[in-house]
């Protein structure tokens, strides 16, 4: 079973090959382009025609730069850090330098100096290295997995009491199907319980799903039914626990037990390109009141996502007159952290 | 308490629970404390709608209700009995509602515990004769809170029938000297509740447009001035699917008309 105990967040080095990091790393420098064109430019006028001025050499440096980290990525991480941070440190500077050598050899720029602009990539590299060690610290394993298995460990009392309450009633007429009912029971526990950092193969969080969804059916009968659709996806694919199951129960819990003729939940489960989409819907029984608990389960998987997945996972919701669904997409690729 | 083997007819009994199994295992047990307590289950509903259909056809002594079930949940359903002459005893079950079990303990008023026990039935059914129906200020609290907004249904009782208005129905509520009356598209119905106590409980669907009227925001057309120094009214209120206006005081003119425009 993969494992993922370094999540995006927690190494110092950052996963350069993550989006959300990529992102972090433009806008960051970017931001000390525009500091350091208000700095040099004498009036306020002039200074967004001097950031363009500066962005023509800071974009392609920082793209080339970009694009060597995420290939040296898996190299950097086996390094010592300061050894690590160091190479990335003179990676910065050196191609500042080697880049200015090439424009004043094409006379594209006059005076200043190769020291000069090789400094500053190294001080602006610096900056976001420190950056990304304190965030690294904010988001250390630990914390992260102790938030992960509170996020983690919140099966409805209201339905364990109510199970409970069914599978005493099947004891004495239908033991067979009491049998099953605390087998499927007990599944649910362990997931609940299971080290919230290992990943689970997407078949056993769909079986742990349908599980849970005859569980269901067994206290609310006929009112439940259920539409699974699930597409050409590869069922070993790795994803974080208790993805799935969460969003069923919060689909039953709002839109199936408040309507007294009951309906249909379905399940979309498809790829595509690089993205799994789990896509849940519910009838909405007209009851406005639900929201605000939705909305809880709701953020609490989106706050699990973020520690997954940082900002290369979403969540989409639509809430329409009558259905409202959850649509969760995540990267759908092996991933490789040391 | 009758000793067992009396002639003293058994208990009648309703269930009252959205879940199948559940209303079975109460049935079960029902049948395994019979030595002690007699008592016959007489019917099974899926929910407070559907049990007060069947208590207008055949009384009953007591009913054991859930308390979240769809369509009409067990508090309301207690309500309603309530309001009945010949109000048959309630006794809720749960599985976890920590504030209406609180609340329950704090004013004397019994539940049982899903999964449910035989012998905290049996102590339960036991006490039906001496246990006071509950408080419908208490009902009204612990409903608010269970079911996050007010109640489905308002009860009006017609020569002795207990009728029940949908909420969702209602186009306006009117007070009038002595009763608040309640108007659908298909007639009127005189209410027992008092306006203010209705304005509280569904704030979100009723507003203020005078001292004596609230209507639903859903119903609301329009509004018109009211031509001249009209004293019994600042401007007039249109409705959709009814031709009445109603009156809007100077006062909530504004704030109605602001209201409306923001929802």
């Amino acid at each position: 079973m993969t494992s993922i105990r370094h999540f995006p967040a927690t190494h110092p080095l950052p996963d350069w090959r993550n989006f959300g990091v990529m992102l972090r790393v433009l806008l960051g420098i970017n931001v000390l382009a525009l500091l350091a064109a208000l700095v040099q430019t004498p009036d306020l006028a002039g200074w967004l025609g001097h950031y363009v001025e500066l962005a023509a050499i800071v974009e392609p440096l920082l793209l080339i730069a970009l694009g060597l980290l995420s290939l040296a990525r898996d190299l950097l991480w086996r390094l010592p850090l300061r050894l690590g941070q160091a190479l990335v440190l003179a990676l910065a500077g050196g191609l500042a330098a080697g880049f200015f050598l090439y424009t004043r050899a094409l006379s594209l720029i006059e005076g200043s100096s190769g020291w000069r602009s090789a400094l500053l990539a190294m001080a602006a590299a610096a900056l976001l290295l420190g950056y990304f060690e304190l965030r690294s610290r904010a988001f250390s394993p630990a914390q992260t997995e102790a938030r992960l298995a509170a996020l983690n460990a919140r099966i409805r009392p209201h339905f364990l009491f109510n199970s409970l309450n069914a599978v005493l009633s099947l004891i004495r007429a239908r033991p067979q199907q009491a049998e099953a009912a605390l087998e499927a029971l007990s599944d649910l526990f362990r997931a609940a319980m299971r080290d919230p950092g290992e990943l689970v193969s997407l078949a056993d969080e769909i079986s742990l799903g349908k599980q849970y969804l005859e569980l269901e059916h067994l206290r609310l009968g006929d009112r439940l039914a259920v539409d699974w659709q699930i597409g050409a996806v590869s069922l070993d694919l790795p994803i974080p626990p208790l993805m799935l199951q969460p969003l069923l129960e919060n689909a039953v819990y709002h839109g199936i037990e408040p309507a007294p003729e009951g309906g249909t939940v379905q399940v979309i489960i498809e790829q595509r390109d690089d993205e799994l989409h789990i896509a849940i819907a519910n009838p909405t029984a007209g009851q406005a009141q639900h929201a605000a608990g939705n909305q809880m389960a709701v953020a609490n998987i989106r706050e699990r996502l973020a520690l997954y997945y940082d900002l290369e996972a979403r969540l989409e919701i639509t809430a329409g007159t009558n259905i409202y669904q959850v649509r969760i997409m995540l990267p759908c690729r092996r991933r490789v952290h040391p | 308490m009758p000793p067992p083997g009396s002639s003293v007819s058994p208990l009648k009994i309703l269930l009252v629970d959205d879940e199948p199994l559940a209303r079975d295992r109460l049935r079960t047990l029902l049948g395994d404390i019979a030595g002690q307590l007699p008592s016959e289950v007489v019917g099974e509903a899926g929910n407070g709608l559907a049990a007060l259909a069947f208590l207008r056809e055949q009384p009953v002594d007591v009913v054991l209700a859930d308390i979240r079930m769809p369509g009409m949940d067990g508090i309301e359903l207690a309500g309603h009995l309530g309001s009945l002459e010949q109000a048959p005893a309630v006794i809720f079950t749960t599985a976890y509602d920590n504030y209406a079990v609180q609340a329950f303990d704090l004013n004397a008023v019994d539940y049982l515990l899903k999964p449910v026990r035989a012998q905290r039935l049996l102590t339960a059914l036991q006490k039906i004769p001496a246990v006071p129906h509950p408080d419908p200020a208490l009902l009204a609290s612990i409903g608010r809170e269970v079911r996050g907004g007010g109640r489905s249904h308002l009860s009006c009782h017609e020569r002795g029938r207990l009728l029940l208005v949908p909420v969702n129905e209602i186009l306006y509520l009117k007070a009038d000297l002595k009763y608040v009356t309640a108007r659908t598209v298909e007639r009127e119905y005189l209410l027992d509740d008092a306006l203010t106590h209705l304005e509280s409980e569904f704030a979100e669907r009723f507003i203020r447009l005078h001292r004596a009227v609230l209507v639903a925001r859903a119903a609301l057309a329009g509004f018109e001035r009211a031509a001249g120094d009209d004293a019994e009214a600042y401007g007039w209120a249109l409705l959709r699917g009814v031709p009445e206006k109603l009156p809007v005081s100077r006062r909530q003119w504004a704030p109605a008309k602001a209201l409306v425009k923001n929802s």
